[in-house]
């Protein structure tokens, strides 16, 4: 499935999504967040917080 | 059986996760902490979760879900109580000096004149941390001085409040590289080794991993130090000093393991549901 980067609109193709999943923009480097796994889409990813981590 | 993950994002741990429960055919909620209301008077549908899986990325929900649902008496992975303890390095570190782990020296003070006279006790170089943080953020290494006010002064006036708690560890001559150990319950079961050109070697920032073999001590010292901070699952973060040996770090309690499958050849997620079915069904008691 395929749907564009709302940062840089390049042309994403994901062949099992996952709702949740993070993935990387092959294009711009941004990091997206699967919100749609049927139809395809992506929104920019939370940004780092101070207390993330393991 | 019923078993719920609650997570922030689905990482790569996360997927890896999911996966090995679809592996298994096990039926599971997957819970985004973002969605998620408490209402304290009434668990409703969370009590039909025999466990929660907890893998949320952020420090402060982790440890505040798992406080409500412990208080449910619902199971969790791990509890709320080891996530107060590893969620605070001042707190983990306490806990294994209380339980005679062995660990680095550290000083605590409270304000940048005792932390500066703290530091001078110590001896230069010594690592400054935030007591709360991951992945190597906001570590510093006092060389002098000179830094040492600075960035004390930095720390009181820049930082939120909990920044003028100064954790001051003391640096660890290091062979250009630590150990992560994973223990689940009572077992070591893998190992890493984490190797920089930098004195920071989290891979979360570029550490080279490699399989580090589980000796009986270092086995002993990480199931101890996972004891200290109240069991389950943990990572163990470890340094060798040339005279005293392993040295415990840090402990982790919602632990990153997608560079540590191969090297270490253990299936870490399979291992992980493992001891979270076992809690599930009663048979390891967490809370």
């Amino acid at each position: 499935m395929t749907a564009n980067c709302p940062e840089c609109e390049a042309e994403i193709t994901l062949a099992k999504p996952m709702r949740g999943e993070i993935v990387v923009c092959p294009d711009c480097g941004v990091e997206l967040e699967v919100t749609s796994e049927n139809p395809l889409a992506f929104d920019l990813a939370p940004q780092e917080e101070e207390d993330w981590g393991e | 059986m019923k078993l719920a993950v609650l997570y922030s994002r689905v990482r790569a741990e996360e997927k890896l996760l999911f996966e090995a429960l679809d592996a298994r055919g096990i039926a599971y909620d997957k819970i985004d902490d973002r969605e998620v209301i408490f209402d304290l008077q009434n668990p409703g549908a969370w009590r039909e979760y025999s466990v929660v899986l907890e893998r949320c990325i952020n420090h402060a929900r982790a440890l505040n879900a798992l406080k409500i649902l412990n208080d449910w008496r619902i199971p969790t992975v791990n509890t709320a109580y080891v996530a107060s303890v590893c969620g605070d390095k001042l707190t983990t570190s306490t806990a294994l000096v209380h339980h005679g782990v062995p660990t680095t020296r550290i000083k605590v003070a409270f304000t940048p004149e005792s932390a500066l006279k703290a530091i001078e006790e110590l001896g230069y170089p010594v690592i400054l941390k935030p007591a709360v943080g991951s992945w190597g953020r906001l570590l510093s290494k006092v060389n002098d001085r000179e830094a040492a006010e600075a960035i004390l002064e930095h720390k009181e006036t820049l930082g939120s409040y909990h920044h003028s708690i100064f954790y001051i560890q003391e640096y660890i001559r290091k062979p250009g590289r630590d150990i992560r150990a994973f223990v689940i319950g009572d077992e070591t079961v893998g190992a890493i080794y984490r190797a920089s050109e930098h004195w920071i070697t989290n891979t979360a920032r570029g550490g080279q991993a490699t399989g580090c073999p589980v000796t009986p001590e270092l086995n002993r010292i990480c199931v101890a130090a996972a004891k200290a901070v109240g069991g389950g699952i943990v990572g163990v973060d470890l340094l060798e000093d040339p005279e005293r040996g392993l040295l415990v770090n840090e402990v982790n309690y919602t632990i990153e393991f997608r560079n540590s499958i191969t090297t270490t050849g253990v299936d870490i997620p399979q291992r992980i549901l493992d001891y979270v079915f076992a809690v599930g069904r009663g048979e390891i008691k967490v809370i």
